[in-house]
């Protein structure tokens, strides 16, 4: 049942048992102060709690138990070694104003992690400097736009755009926004590529970056990337890598030796943190020369005699985007992760990332829709347009179909540039029965379409729920409980 | 008459009042509406400037008006029931304007040249 | 190899259904000048050694001591339910909840914690949960703007953390907007020459309550002024203190923005830590991220999905009311299975806690000749102390008697050389806070 825990409540009912205070109480404050009654949390006991939330967890699908080939998502797994490291003592419990206070020898470990992953995350994407401070992708991109207006003021430079392509993540032009920046889209040619005429002719000496995702949201690498950084650079506009999709490339290519000036990594998709349902993240920032003047405050150095330090920001940085070190815990278990693989476990992940997306792409054409149909990188991009049209069967019904098999749905209707699209992406970490029965699945479900369209309206029939009314949410809004 | 601007407002007027929807075409594209934002009385905007908001579930969108003018009124039902649009949205105004210069009107398309314009899109 | 299951056989027979016949074929795309130049990385180890390697690290960090260190972030109870139901692995390792049908569990979850957020908070909407509390406070600066329209100045309060303004300050800088910081002069606000100010130029005025320094103002005279030419008031705390404290909503204050750290997370170097943003309903379509409601499923049952999400980047990209995508859903779950456990009493009296014990040692510090106690305001569990001797010095003193005396001021303000701003949580007993003061003695 659905009940909320406020319905379960009785009065005089706790859920523990506060140590007992040992010193007299003080004067109570003035009443100007006081609130005039107790928030009204519910009352139940710790037993109460616990059967609440895990009943609450038994109604959720995880990486875990499900298979969940969302694209630009890469939800892999999470290995278990990453929890009991992030249950050290000394790592859970270390207090972050040691920062603030600058007692160094407290934090000495630490730090050490820090350097250690800064510099890993250098040679991955031939970077020349990390910032930890992002807690996610978008306040990574966000900092990053920032550097890059900080870059142009420096240089009195005018300019009042950001350029994106049409396939991009959403977070691209919010972020462009949420730095003042207009946008220009640029639309995508016949293969799935930035369209380069049409990008050639949106630069001019306004745009003051160019952000892209490679491979792009449609798993396609676009081989002219060398000549948009050139263009770009032409112009003084700087490159932004958007490092969602990093996954498809590691061990490959890395975005500094191509010449882009900042790139976010999504921790929590490539180097295998878990996502918590839908958080935290961390977007670690990556720049080259142009912009390591602006990095953020925080900065670890590394120096004989005195060890591990925090560094001075520099003059021209741009201030503080977090209070400390981002998500450190999340970092930690990256670092994890990137240990355990070393180089070529990091080299095989993207390998066999590409290979799992290219058999899924091989087992559906010809069932599905193609828009692009070439090899792809690590995730493939079906549409079930015709379905639509001949059949009545949307890419949600195929959605909500597969749920009732235990799998999680692809990602549908992104990129907005392919109509009713299906973006998978199976991630490295799945092996080839799973993504066989994935693919079957996914047949079935284009069989069905074709010969009892009606049977979708009913899907999934098996979970708590079937297709709630966005509409009605929306409409008599109920956020919380009264 | 009415008349239409590019970005799907439709447009009546009656002596200097102009009454202000939103076509049949927009919102079928926006689907179910939830929310509709209005302007408040007396504010006053230049023609293509946004001055209301209008929300569905799976979209959001401003209102971009069609004609410079003072709102001199606005359709306090849609606030409770925003579907009225989904239900008539040729024959629900969302707003209305004392009109500034009615040479405006010179700029927008009759009917069938908006329905052609849809035809495009 | 670590994490990908494929036997040679597998790859064998992908490449054949792929059409291909080796793997290098699958990178064809990309041309040779474009490769990695370099990928010069250590050789994979077994999660045993890396365990080893990240309990070395640990041991070089040092958590032994007595805290009494504070300003933001605090060393408080986490009952043992928290982690249990947090870290089981369908919260834990879940996706965002877009496919409602297969994530009711979140979706309740937020539609809970939202719900208890507004109780102690005294707001009426809140969102899923924001990075920390100083970009939760960030967000709520551009908040005000967008909703006073043409208005581009924003005032934060002198007893603001000097952390998060800074962070406001980084996230206001790139547009055309005025952020005047008030001088600090003294523990408080300064009332009058705040009054002055406000006009209808202002959109928001950001101020926190107990501040930066542990004292407690009444701003409701502010809030009255700033309502009366349109502008908003912003309201960040500390949630713990809420427990007893005048909530924002009392207040009648706009926006609540704070961290939730202290709801149930462990300090962890920072971070992960959660923001908390809420409002009022009116306000609701300028908040920024994941929003939960209730709604009913096609057979009429009660189900839980995100809505209002034409406000977000996803769909509105560049119109969005904030880039945020990731938020911290599991700090925020944490939050609310803390809340949960604590309930209406329990919250209060842990909350009460706090002020007998900050209390006591302020009582008793104070009874010490050569120290002072800077604030002349009440204060809840946290309060400044004026020395005879620098404060990194004392600090370092105190460390070596075993404790972590607290944040040296004089490394976020000027003139505060000889201050050091000392925290008190439940946890903290008689005997450490007796300990404490002997300690103090021996050293001034």
């Amino acid at each position: 049942m659905s009940i909320t825990l406020f319905e379960k409540s009785q009065t005089g009912r706790t859920g523990i048992n506060i140590p007992k205070q040992s010193v007299a109480d003080a004067p109570t404050l003035d009443s100007a102060f006081l609130r005039a009654t107790k928030a009204s949390l519910p009352e139940v006991s710790e037993f109460d709690v616990v059967r609440h939330f895990t009943q609450l967890s038994n109604k959720n699908f995880s990486i875990d138990a499900n298979f969940y080939p969302l694209g630009s998502c890469t939800m892999k797994y999470n290995p278990k070694v990453q929890e009991r490291v992030a249950g050290l003592d000394g790592l859970a419990n270390l207090h972050p104003h040691h920062i603030t206070n600058n007692q160094t020898d407290s934090m000495q470990g630490s730090l050490k992690s820090l350097k250690v992953l800064e510099d890993n995350l250098c040679e991955v994407t031939g970077m020349q400097a990390f910032t930890m401070t992002p807690q996610a992708g978008a306040h990574g991109e966000m900092l990053g736009i920032m550097m890059i207006g900080a870059y142009h003021k420096k240089k009195g430079n005018n300019k009042r755009y950001v350029i994106v392509p049409d396939s991009s993540h959403g977070t691209n032009p919010a972020t462009a926004a949420m730095v003042d920046y207009d946008v220009i889209t640029v639309k995508s040619g016949p293969n799935g590529d930035m369209d380069l005429e049409a990008f050639k002719e949106a630069m001019s000496d306004e745009v003051a970056a160019v952000m892209m995702t490679v491979p792009n949201t449609l798993g396609l690498f676009n081989p002219q990337i060398k000549k948009i950084c050139d263009i770009a650079h032409s112009y003084d506009a700087l490159m932004y890598y958007d490092g969602a999709n990093m996954n498809a490339i590691l061990g490959v290519l890395r975005p500094g030796d191509i010449g882009f000036d900042v790139i976010h990594l999504n921790l929590h998709k490539t180097f295998a943190t878990p996502h918590g349902g839908g958080g935290p993240g961390a977007g670690p920032v990556g720049v080259g020369e142009r912009l390591q003047e602006f990095l953020p405050d925080l900065q670890v150095g590394f120096s004989e005699d005195v060890g591990y330090f925090l560094k001075e920001p520099s003059e021209g940085s741009i201030g503080k985007i977090s209070p400390f070190f981002g998500n450190y815990m999340v970092l930690v278990k990256a670092l994890v992760y990137m240990q355990t693989l070393g180089k070529e476990g990091m080299i095989n992940v993207s390998k066999k990332a590409v290979l799992n997306a290219n058999y899924v792409l091989a087992r559906l054409r010809g069932h599905y829709d193609v828009p692009f149909d070439t090899l792809c990188m690590h995730e493939c991009v079906l549409s079930a347009d015709s379905l639509t049209k001949e059949h009545g069967v949307r890419a949600m019904d195929i959605a909500k179909y597969l749920l009732d098999f235990g799998l999680h749905a692809p990602t549908v209707y992104f990129p907005l540039i392919v109509k009713e699209s299906i973006m998978i992406e199976p991630t490295e970490t799945e092996n080839i029965d799973t993504i066989d029965y994935f693919c079957d699945k996914m047949i079935d479900a284009s069989n069905l379409a074709r010969s009892n369209p009606e049977a979708f309206k009913e899907y999934p029939k098996t979970l708590p729920i079937c297709r709630p009314d966005e509409t009605k949410a929306a409409r008599s809004l109920n956020i919380r409980w009264q | 008459m009415k008349k239409y601007n590019s970005e799907h407002e439709w447009i009546t007027v009656d002596g200097d009042i102009a009454s202000i929807g939103l076509s049949a075409y927009a919102v079928q594209q926006l689907g179910d509406i939830t929310f509709v934002e209005l302007p408040e009385i007396g504010a006053t905007a230049d023609k293509d400037e946004s001055i209301a908001f209008i929300e569905s579930v799976k979209a959001a969108s401003d209102i971009y008006i069609p004609i410079g003018g003072e709102v001199v009124e606005a359709n306090e039902e849609l606030e409770d029931r925003p579907e009225l649009l989904n239900e008539a949205a040729e024959g629900t105004w969302i707003m209305k304007i004392k009109v500034a210069d009615m040479s405006e009107l010179d700029f927008l398309m009759d009917e069938a040249a908006y329905n052609a314009y849809t035809e495009t899109l | 190899m670590p994490y990908t299951p494929h036997t040679p056989n597998d790859v064998q027979k992908m490449l054949s259904e792929i059409g291909i016949k080796d793997e290098s074929e699958l990178f064809a795309t990309i041309p040779a000048d474009l490769r990695a130049k370099s990928f010069d990385l250590d050789e994979g180890l077994s999660e045993f050694e890396v365990f080893d390697n990240f309990a070395k690290f640990a041991k070089q960090n040092d958590t032994s001591k007595v805290c009494f260190l504070g300003g933001g972030y605090y060393d408080h109870i986490i009952p043992t339910a928290v982690d249990a139901l947090s870290m089981r692995s369908e919260f834990y390792t879940a996706y965002t909840p877009y496919q409602a049908e297969a994530s009711q569990g979140t979706l309740q979850a937020l539609y809970e914690y939202q719900s208890m957020i507004c109780e102690l908070t005294g707001m009426e909407a809140t969102n899923a949960s924001m990075y920390d509390g100083g970009t939760a406070m960030a967000e709520a600066a551009l908040m005000a703007i967008r909703i006073c329209r043409k208005r581009k100045k924003i005032i934060v309060d002198s007893g603001v953390n000097p952390i998060y303004i800074k962070i406001v300050q980084t996230y206001l800088a790139y547009h055309d907007l005025e952020v005047i910081v008030l001088d600090v002069k003294g523990d408080g606000t300064d009332i009058k020459s705040l009054l002055s100010m406000i006009d209808d130029t202002v959109a928001g005025y950001i101020f926190q309550n107990p501040n930066f320094f542990g004292s407690i103002g009444d701003y409701t005279e502010i809030i009255k002024a700033l309502h009366e030419v349109g502008a908003l008031a912003i309201m960040s705390a500390y949630p713990i203190a809420l427990g007893i404290l005048k909530s924002a909503g009392e207040m009648d204050a706009d926006i609540y923005c704070g961290d939730g750290q202290s709801l149930g997370n462990y300090l962890g170097f920072g971070g992960p830590s959660f923001g908390i943003l809420a409002t009022k309903q009116k306000y609701i379509r300028n908040l920024p991220g994941r929003i939960v409601g209730i709604t009913d499923d096609m057979n009429g049952k009660r189900s839980y999905v995100l809505t209002l999400q034409a406000r977000e980047q996803h769909i509105r990209r560049d119109k969005a009311t904030s880039n945020i995508c990731s938020n911290q859903n599991l700090m925020a779950l944490r939050a609310t299975i803390f809340m949960s456990l604590l309930g209406k009493e329990g919250f209060s009296k842990l909350s009460t806690q706090n002020y007998n014990n900050a209390s006591y040692l302020k009582e008793e510090l104070s009874k010490i000749d050569s120290v002072c106690i800077y604030n002349q305001n009440p204060t809840f569990n946290e309060f400044v102390i004026e020395l005879p001797i620098c404060s990194a010095e004392f600090v370092s003193q105190m460390e070596k008697r075993g404790f972590f005396a607290g944040l040296k001021l004089d490394t976020v303000y000027d003139d505060f050389d000889n201050r050091v701003l000392v925290s008190v949580t439940e946890k903290r007993t008689k005997t450490h806070m007796d300990e404490f003061v002997i300690a103090v003695k021996e050293i001034v």
